[in-house]
């Protein structure tokens, strides 16, 4: 047994990891915010350019996939990063271009009471999962009504009016591998969103002062920031069990592992980006400050393959 | 043994007095309430200036602006347990809330009427009663957040007028106000809390940069003020110089247990709505109610937020008897703090991908959930945080040793 990153593993993380922060600057938020977070296709094609959505096809397996994933979420990148990723895995002679960057794939799964479809303006194609099916749609061809105002204004929305049609291009054995791996790099960012969301309140608790001391000398504020530490080193390491299984190198049950990992990984986004903001005082719950902005990547993120309640569910119905 | 003394007990029940101005307050709104138009968007402030202004209009001319204040400043000198019963009726009855009034009525009005001068009474008390005027609270600073006594903003005598330099922030509705109750440092060479002057500053007076905030949900109810040499005539002064923290925590003792019934009032409906929802919304193929989590979940907050309303009376029977309203104001706002967040996180589970969106999703009525979530990120930090709050309840209630 040996559950630590190796040293290939770490370069590869600590790449990914400038990469995001040269290309991604969490500064250029803002304005991506403004242009109603409108897609990129240059920084599109260079994340693709580092092999983001290549990564299974050259040779690297879903656990380097989630190391880098959770740095993507990490650095907030905004887009179907998952669908992309997925398609370019195993849809890859079905939607060409989807690992050189120049198809941007998402996909929108019916569920109660909608279904949603995210960044449907920028889409190239877009899938829809329903049941243990996934069909391909002209994005320009469904009939949507735009959502005007966003949770996460990088995240623009459109509820779907009808999810029928396409031509089905996966069933069965490979749409619940699809979900699993998709399970397991949403929580891959969200565990990245986590952790990012602590060092800002970190960062910021060391050098907001009142009292005449640092807020982070206050137990109640270090307290805050080491809870939500456990929750993100929590869910880590369940990310990584659930990662680690997909690849074959463990004995665990599957599904089991998924849930946990996305359950775990889902709570503790949520966790992290409410206590950032509570850290942050009135500065946390003002645009400009990027507490919230986890906050609100948390909530997307949890509605991605089934959110934390539905996992426990899905945990409950397997005992 | 113990004696019974007299037949008097803990009573939930209103007397016959407090039943008859409920019943004739109840009447007043249903004759009144059809003629009020609809509620303005959240960021059409000219409008929502004229609504909420026009509302308490209404109310002073039937009789029931500034209901806690005392009838000789012009209010209906009404004891805190019918302020209790009018907070109740018009929410129940989708009244406008009190608005932008808040400070005017709540917090300056309430400090004007205990501390000012005859001359600064007749000036600003009808008028904030008539809703001609509306005030904003200019408090805290960047520095000064928590640590609200070691506010910087100062303010230095020349002749007749005092002269401000400086900065606050968070102060809401600076934008639309026509005064601010002003918190400026007036010495410093002395302990902080000593140095302080309460000031009624005119939002038009020269020299003032008004800059709205933004929320994180895209609203400009608050914004950042900077002072560039603002004359303000000493004459605006409340209470001596140097005595303007005393005059801040007269205020606070007057709101009496009552700052947060309406919104209470208001998760209650949104935890019966919540419930509602979720015997609509399907899960699995079954109604969201008919799961037991879930179901159990709402119960308990529905079940806290009956205790809360239990709390409160007991806050304001406490006002009644004592005149003030001890550890059970601060337990209030930490349990419904911490409530919110809780009724914020079921909903938006709930509500799921339906939660991506800000306004209503569908013809379902998932809007105000979403805004009430993000709502309830802010109640535990505005008007001091959860944590500033234990604080006080373990220091001067529990007795524990300070750690500053
Ligand atoms: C929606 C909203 C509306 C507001 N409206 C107004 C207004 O109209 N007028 C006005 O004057 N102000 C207003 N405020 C400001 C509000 O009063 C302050 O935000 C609040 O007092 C906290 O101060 P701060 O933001 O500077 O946070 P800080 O004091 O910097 O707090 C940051 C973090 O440190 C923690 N902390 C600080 N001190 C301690 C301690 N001693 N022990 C443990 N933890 C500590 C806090 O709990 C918090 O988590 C508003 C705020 C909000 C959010």
């Amino acid at each position: 047994m040996d559950f630590w990153r190796t040293q290939d593993q770490e370069a590869l993380q600590d790449g990914i990891r400038s990469f995001c922060q040269g290309r991604f600057p969490i500064e250029s938020l803002q304005p991506i915010e403004a242009t109603g977070g409108r897609l990129d296709r240059a920084a599109w094609r260079d994340l693709a350019g580092v092999g983001v959505f290549s990564l299974r096809h050259d040779g690297f397996s879903i656990t380097d996939s989630a190391l880098v994933f959770e740095e993507l979420g990490r650095a907030l990148i905004p887009g179907p990063l998952t669908a992309t990723y997925l398609a370019a895995t195993h849809l890859r002679t079905v939607l060409e271009g989807a690992d050189s960057g120049e198809r941007i794939v998402g996909l929108a799964q019916v569920a109660e009471p909608v279904t949603m479809a995210e960044h449907l303006l920028d889409l190239d194609s877009l899938l829809i999962l329903q049941g243990d099916s996934i069909a391909v749609v002209d994005p320009n061809s469904v009939p949507t009504q735009v959502v005007e105002r966003p949770l996460d204004p990088l995240t623009p929305v459109h509820v779907m009016l009808s999810a029928t049609g396409g031509e089905i291009v996966a069933t069965g054995d490979v749409v619940r591998q699809w979900c699993r791996e998709g399970a397991v790099l949403t929580a891959a960012m969200q565990v990245g969103a986590s952790f990012a969301a602590i060092d800002l309140a970190v960062e910021y608790a060391k050098g907001r002062e009142q009292f005449g001391r640092p807020i982070g000398a206050f137990q109640a504020v270090k307290h805050m920031a080491a809870d939500m530490l456990v929750k993100a080193e929590v869910a880590r390491a369940a990310t990584y069990a659930a990662a680690v299984n997909l690849d074959g190198n463990g004995d665990d049950d599957l599904d089991r592992a998924v849930s946990v990992a996305k359950m775990l990984a889902g709570d503790a986004a949520l966790f992290c980006g409410k206590i950032g903001i509570q850290i942050h005082g009135g500065m946390g719950f003002t645009w400009e400050v990027n507490a919230q902005r986890y906050w609100k990547r948390a909530v997307v993120l949890d509605t991605h393959y089934g959110n934390s309640e539905m996992h426990a569910d899905a945990l409950a119905g397997s005992m | 043994m113990y004696q019974i003394l007299s037949r008097v007990a803990m009573d939930l029940r209103y007397t016959e007095q407090e039943q008859t101005f409920r019943a004739e307050l109840r009447a007043w709104l249903a004759d009144v309430l059809p003629s009020v138009a609809p509620e303005p968007h959240r960021d059409d402030w000219k409008n929502r200036r004229v609504w909420d202004t026009g509302w308490q209009r209404m109310l002073f001319d039937a009789g029931y602006a500034g209901i806690n204040w005392p009838k000789e400043y012009g209010g209906r000198g009404a004891t805190p347990t019918e302020h209790l019963i009018f907070l109740e009726e018009t929410e129940r009855m989708r009244a406008p809330y009190v608005g932008m009034n808040f400070v005017g009525l709540l917090h300056a009005g309430p400090t004007l009427v205990a501390e000012a001068s005859t001359e600064q009474k007749a000036h600003h008390l009808p008028s904030i009663l008539k809703g001609d005027h509306v005030w904003c609270q200019g408090f805290s600073e960047p520095n000064a957040g928590s640590d609200l006594a070691s506010l910087q903003c100062r303010a230095i005598r020349d002749g007749d007028d005092y002269v401000i330099t400086g900065q606050k922030i968070w102060t809401s509705f600076a934008h639309i106000a026509d005064y601010c109750e002003m918190l400026v440092r007036t010495d410093t060479e002395v302990p902080k809390h000593r140095g302080i002057t309460w000031l009624i500053l005119p939002m038009d007076a020269k020299g003032m940069d008004i800059r709205p905030l933004r929320t994180m949900e895209g609203s400009t109810e608050f914004c950042e003020v900077f002072f560039d040499e603002v004359r303000v005539p000493v004459a605006n002064r409340v209470g001596d110089e140097n005595d303007g923290w005393r005059v801040a925590m007269v205020t606070l003792s007057f709101e009496r247990g009552t700052a947060f019934v309406s919104e209470m009032l208001q998760s209650m409906e949104l935890v019966r709505d919540l419930a509602d929802l979720a015997k609509k919304v399907t899960r699995n193929g079954s109604a969201a109610w008919d799961d037991t989590g879930l179901r159990r979940d709402i119960a308990h907050l529905s079940g806290e937020l009956d205790a809360l309303w239990s709390l409160t009376k007991r806050n304001i029977s406490e006002a009644q008897r004592t005149g003030f309203v001890g550890v059970g104001g601060n337990v209030f706002k930490l349990a419904y703090s911490e409530l919110r967040q809780r009724l914020g996180e079921l909903s938006l589970r709930l509500l799921d991908r339906a939660s991506l969106s800000l306004d209503d999703v569908h013809e379902l009525p998932t809007g105000k959930h979403v805004h009430g979530r993000i709502h309830a990120l802010s109640i535990g930090i505005a008007a001091g945080t959860s944590q500033v709050q234990r604080n006080i309840v373990a220091e001067r209630t529990l007795g524990l040793p300070k750690d500053r």
